[in-house]
Order: structure tokens, then sequence, then C-alpha cells
């Protein structure tokens, strides 16, 4: 007992002070994509066909990411003309498909929930992670929160064993086609109103699998999404951005 | 029989100097080295060509002691004698390559689909099934125990916890599980097709997420496979580099996996402080490719990022502290009774199931087998006397645990040790195009242990087939067996004690 206490008191007080101090992330974290449209050649879209994921594209003139199919890759290949590059924000999290074109303009973070939605989930918020052909990326980054270093009980927020306790669905992965039922025999499992958090380039838009003949290519067409996190996989804190901001907690 | 080219560890060599053998010859070859101390590495099969019915089966085995890999290969043959009933290694390569090519094995004793996709050429189906049709995912004959009292457990594909998705039969009588049958292929992906015709401009990032707790392990592989068949030499810098993030991957999910074992013991101090250390070596990955799982990290020819002095001695400053609470946790742990009691002679597998099935890693070396590819295939990169035998006897839970134990003190004294001393040479070559019609052999021992990749390539040097074999793929059945005659209540404690790949597996 005396030894627990003891190594307890080595290992120290470890919880973050996130939301109220922001996190230190490394140098070379790879988060929002900066764009320099004067870069851009005239007429040039060698980013439409560089980008392997067609996360590139010119919209009206100006380029585009679509941060859903982006998988912030460290040799972006996108752009040989310098009108692409990552900063270090984190947060990327948003309530629409269409918003995660990114131009360049300020990104419209993910809102809160609707009133009633919000009164039912904003203090107490049960959800279900199904894994729908993840790698285990965006399933450890979601496993971290439990830590105490993210400690998500403290915002009310809590992974649950059945889907019949559960308030909505945490989605990794581009749908597979063998968990293609399997998904939506858990989303209907739970009790409504339900949301749905489509978490990592996978479950947004098939990340590295899109094109797969074995993969649904993500949520679309599937289910209704509440909320896109983008990442491949999206760092803890980009996970814990969007949900304590559908909670109005940010 | 002799004459058979032996290659090493990131080798290539052509495939006109692998002799085709005749059934008889390549099974007596098989069954003579894998009972002379050999392990098969690998397995797979080739069409002659595009879409070809004739199969040429390839197979590498890989002398760990010698540090050697021999490649055979059979004659085409369009079905083929199961070797399982003699040789069990063989039982889920033979499943694999049946459902691909639909093909029968005759004569295997469990002969089911694997990963439930249909087959990748022509009309056949080894199970008779319409190879036009996607097949519906666990639809096959599951083992079953007949009697009064004995009753099944059915769980997944979704279970409780944030875990991936997979089937498990349990055949209980009472308490007492008399089999369990783990049925997979939920997270199939289709990346072994996907790779086909490869290396595609996707290939780097599919690696990568095959199995995206191993990415440096598998992006390693992928990377020598590469260099191998472009005759690239790499920096002993980028392999050091390569090193000090595969050893951190290790710490991560070693460390998280004494975490999870103390959670399921309900021993709450380990639990809690793993879970946070995990974290921490996967935030020392993102200091050095910004990535916490090192994506991004290597490339064919080398790495992406270059560790400074400045920022190798900020990791060795931020690993120091997490080094001793990691070892701190680990002594409360292991000094446990309550904790060591419920891990002795929980889950065990016994050494002779653990060869016939072929375990490698943490849970073939629980069973007292070597085989670290670290140590006997390790190159230039591990020392030959670098890396100790990390082996324990006895097969249970406990066993995993220890030599968990040693790998993590094994790990952070590597790391301190390269970080200080980084070996000068170049980030990145440009590897050389691959060379064509050859096959090439690349293991790394990932946490969970040999990762293992095939590549076979075609006249213009494109991968006519690439085989990942993921340590998960040999180790599952191991889990299996650990079940007989447990109760069911241990499953969760055992099951974290081999913490294998669903993804890895399913592909």
């Amino acid at each position: 007992m005396l030894k627990i206490l003891r190594e307890r008191w080595r290992q120290g007080y470890r919880t973050s002070e996130f939301p109220k101090v922001e996190p230190v992330l490394p140098e070379r974290f790879r988060g929002l994509p900066v764009l320099r449209a004067e870069q851009c050649p005239a007429d040039c879209r060698e980013c439409e066909s560089a980008c392997p994921f067609g996360a590139l594209r010119r919209v009206a003139g100006r380029v585009a990411v679509d941060l859903g199919r982006c998988l912030f890759c460290a040799d972006c290949p996108a752009c040989p003309h310098g009108a692409l590059s990552f900063s270090a924000d984190y947060r990327l999290a948003v309530r629409q498909r269409a918003e995660l074109l990114y131009s360049g303009r300020e990104l419209l973070l993910a809102a809160k929930l609707e009133k009633k939605m919000l009164s039912l989930f904003g203090r107490s918020l049960k959800l279900r992670q199904v894994s729908a052909g993840g790698c285990n990326g965006c399933e450890a980054d979601v496993n971290v929160l439990g830590t105490l270093v993210f400690d998500l009980g403290r915002f009310g927020i809590q992974f649950v064993a059945s889907p019949r306790h559960a308030d909505g669905l945490l989605v990794t992965g581009p749908v597979t086609e063998n968990m293609h039922s399997a998904l939506l025999a858990t989303y209907e499992a739970v009790p409504g109103p339900k949301i749905v958090i489509a978490t990592g380039a996978c479950a947004i838009g098939g990340g590295p699998f899109v094109g797969s003949p074995e993969v649904h290519d993500g949520l679309e067409g599937i289910l209704p999404v509440d909320l896109f996190i983008p990442g491949c996989p999206p760092h803890p804190y980009t996970i814990l951005d969007g949900l304590l901001r559908l909670l109005d907690k940010r | 029989m002799s004459g058979i080219p032996v290659i090493k560890n990131g080798g290539a060599l052509p495939l006109a100097h692998i002799p085709r053998l005749t059934p008889a010859e390549f099974a007596a070859m098989c069954k003579v080295r894998l009972t002379e101390g050999a392990r098969l590495a690998a397995c797979l099969a080739v069409p002659e060509g595009e879409g070809d019915t004739q199969l040429t089966l390839y197979a590498v085995l890989a002398d760990d002691q010698g540090g050697d890999l021999l490649v055979i290969a059979q004659e085409p043959q369009r079905e083929f004698i199961s070797l399982t009933p003699r040789i069990p290694q063989f039982h889920l390569f033979e499943r694999e390559i049946g459902e691909q090519y639909g093909v029968n094995f005759v004569g295997h004793p469990w002969f089911k689909p694997l990963r439930f996709h249909a087959p990748w050429q022509g009309d056949g189906d080894a199970w008779g099934r319409d190879a036009k049709v996607h097949p519906l995912i666990g639809d096959m004959d599951y083992f079953t125990v007949a009697g009064a009292e004995v009753h099944e457990v059915a769980v997944g594909p979704v279970h409780a916890g944030v875990i991936e998705p997979g089937h498990f039969r349990f055949q209980c009588y009472g308490e007492q599980v008399l089999h369990l049958e783990i049925s997979l292929g939920y997270q199939h992906r289709g990346i072994s097709r996907l790779l086909q015709g490869g290396p595609h401009p996707q290939t780097p990032m599919q690696i990568e997420t095959m199995a995206g707790d191993t990415s440096i392990g598998h992006m390693s592989a992928y990377a020598m496979i590469m260099e191998g068949l472009g005759r690239t030499e790499i920096s002993a810098r980028a392999a050091a580099l390569r090193a000090i993030a595969l050893e951190l991957e290790r710490l991560a999910c070693h460390v998280g996996d004494f975490g999870a074992l103390a959670g399921d013991v309900g021993y709450l101090p380990t639990a809690s402080f793993c879970g946070r250390l995990r974290g921490d070596y996967l935030n020392l990955t993102g200091l050095l490719c910004g990535s916490r799982f090192g994506r991004g990290l290597v490339r064919p020819g080398g790495v992406l990022f270059d560790l400074d002095a400045a920022l190798a001695e900020k990791m060795r400053a931020a690993l120091a502290p997490v080094a001793r609470d990691t070892r701190g946790a680990l002594e409360l742990f292991f000094n446990t009774p309550s904790v060591l009691a419920r891990l002795e002679g929980t889950g065990q597998v016994s050494a002779r199931d653990a060869f016939y099935l072929g375990l490698v890693g943490v849970a073939g070396r629980a069973c007292g087998f070597d085989g670290d590819v670290r140590r006997y295939h390790g190159g230039n990169v591990y020392e030959p006397d670098e890396v100790p035998v990390m082996i324990e006897e006895g097969g249970d839970v406990l066993a995993r645990a220890l030599v968990r134990q040693q790998e993590v003190e094994h790990s952070l004294e590597f790391l301190g040790r390269r970080l200080a001393a980084l070996p000068a040479g170049a980030l990145r070559v440009a590897p050389a195009p691959p060379a064509p019609d050859s096959l090439a052999v690349a293991m790394v021992e990932g946490w969970r242990g040999p990762v293992t990749h095939v590549a076979v390539t075609n006249q213009d040097g494109r991968f006519k087939r690439y085989q990942v074999v993921d340590p998960s793929f040999f180790n599952w059945s191991g889990l299996a067996l650990a079940l007989r005659d447990e109760q069911i209540s241990d499953f969760p404690l055992t099951n974290k004690s081999f913490n294998l790949s669903y993804c890895g597996f399913d592909l």
C-alpha cells in the first residue's frame, strides 16, 4: 500500500488543463492546411491529379483542400509551387460535410447541437464506438481520451458497451462491406434521438482505401452524420475539441 | 535437393533462380526444414499469367539461427493436396489461397473462408458459392459441440469497448470453455488486391494503415521490399532512425498492454499510469515526425525526418522521466501477489501447440521460441549482441507479460543509447526502380512479432502479388487454443495478453 502511494506521488498529477489551456503539440505536427493562393499559377490544376486521394481541387479559381479526404501526408505531393503546407492548428471538426472543403478562409468549426439535443446530451453523452474497418489508429486516439490525461468523464462523455445504453455512435473506418450490416444493426439498436460522429478520414470518405471494392468510402449515404472529425488519425485533441464544441463546452 | 536459393532479410532474387519442385519434393522439403528448426514465414500463390488458373506456390522458410531465408516453389497446379495435416503451420495460408483463387486444398481438416471476399479471378469458388456475389460475412460451418449441458456463446462482431470487430464462438460446458472459434474478416479492406499492379501513389499510406498500430513495422517492411528490389542501400542514419521509431512503437504498445492487463485484473494504479505513459511514447514519435503513429516517417530509400542534435537531446530528456515512470508502474505490477495470482497459469498455450501453429513474437517467445528478427535477421541496425534472447517458458498470461517487460527494458536501453549516438548518413537516397520478375522478402520485428512482406514482380517490375503476413496471422490460433479448458471469464485477460490485430489479419 505504501509503495502504491509512493509511486502515485512520484507519477504526479497529469490531467491536462484543456480546454482552459491550449495543448502544446509537436513542431512537426500537421494540422489545418495553409493555402497560399497567390502561389498558384493561373489555370494550374496540377494538384487535382497529384493528390492520390483526390483531396484537392480548384473551386471558382481558388485551390481548396477537402479536409475529409486529406490524410495530412508528410510528403504531400500535391503542389510543386509551394501553395500548400500544414499549420499546427489541431481544430478541424465541423458539422456539415460541405464545410470540409477548405479554401483558406476561416474554417467553420463545429457548432453546438440543436437546443433540444443539447438539453438531452449537453451534460451526459454516452457513445458506442463502432470500428468499421478502422486501422486501430483512430480507435487508439479515441481510447486515449479515457486516460487520466484527457479524462473524458469530467465532460460528461463516456463510451459504453451496449448501443442500447448509448446516445449515439462514434464511427471509425471506411465501412467495409463486411461491417456494413453490423454497423446498421448497431445504429438501429441505439434509441433515438441519436447522433453519429464520423472520426477520421476513413469514416468521412474512405481515407487511404477510397475506391476499394471492399469498402463503402465512409458513412456518406449510409448514416446521417452530425460531426465530422478529419485526420489520419485525428489527434486526440482534435477529437476532444470537436466533442466539446458539439456539447457547447468550448 | 540442393540448389535451393537462400537470401538474407530484405533481399531479392530472380524468379528464374527458384527451382520448381514437384508437390512431393515441396512437401518433403517443408517437412524436413520446418522440423529442423526453420519456421514458415510466408506462403503465397501466384498465377502463371494474368487470370491463369494454374498457380505457382511459393514458400519462405525462415532459418532464424542461421539468419537465412529459404525460398522454394512448387510447379504450377490447379488443385492442391493440403500440407496442413502433416505441417499445421500451413493451415491459414492454405485457407487464404483457397479463398483468393477459388482452389481446393484436398485433405485440409479445417477448410473454411478466412476473410469472406469473392475469389479474385475466375468463376470457381472453393466452397461452391456464387463467385460473382460478395459472400456473406461469417457464413460458414462453425465447430460445434453436442451434449445436453453444452451451450454456445457467440460474441461480436461489435463487442464491448473501443475495439475492432471480430466474431468469437465459445463452446462451453458450464463455465468451462471446450473450444473457441475465432472468425474474422470484418475489417477486410481488400488491401492485397489494391497492392496488385503497384506500387501506386496510394501504396505507402495504405501500408501505413493496414495495421495502424504497427505503422512503422509495416512501412519499414515495405521500404525494405522496395530497397531489396531496387538494390538500394540506405544509410546507417536512416536505418537507426527507423529502429528508434520501431522501438518507440513497441514501447507505446507494450506499455499500453500493461495498462490493459492491469485494468482487467482490477489493479488500477498500473492501469492508470500506463494509460498516460502510452501516450507519452506516442508523443515522442510525434516529436520525431509530427504523427503519433509514425505516419510519414519511413519511405523507401530512407526516412523523411531527421533528428538533429538538439531534437535528439530533447527526446532523450523527455524519455528519461517517462522511462522512470514506466519502470515504477511495472515494478508495482510485478510485485503485487494478487496480480501475479491472476496471471499465472491463465490462458496457457503448450510449447507443442505453439510449435505446430508457428506462434511468433511475444506469444511465441512466451512459449520458449525465440526467432526475434532483430536478433537473427537484424542486418546492420541491431548489432548481433545487442538484442538478448527474451523468452519465457510458461506460455501463460504471466509469461507474455514477462516477455513484454524484458522487451520494454531492452527498448528503453536501446533508445537511450541510440539517441545519444546517431550515425551519420543521408536521410534518404532515391530508390532504384524495382527489378522485374523477382521475389523479395522483408521481415521487421514489430511489437507483436515479425511483420513479413513478400513481393513478386512481373516483367515490368510491378507487383504481381504482394503478400503481407502480420504476426497476428499466426497468433489468433494461439489465442483460440489458450482458451481451451479455461473459464469464459478469463477471455478478456487472455485476449489482452495477446492483443492481436484484427485489421492486420483481415487486410
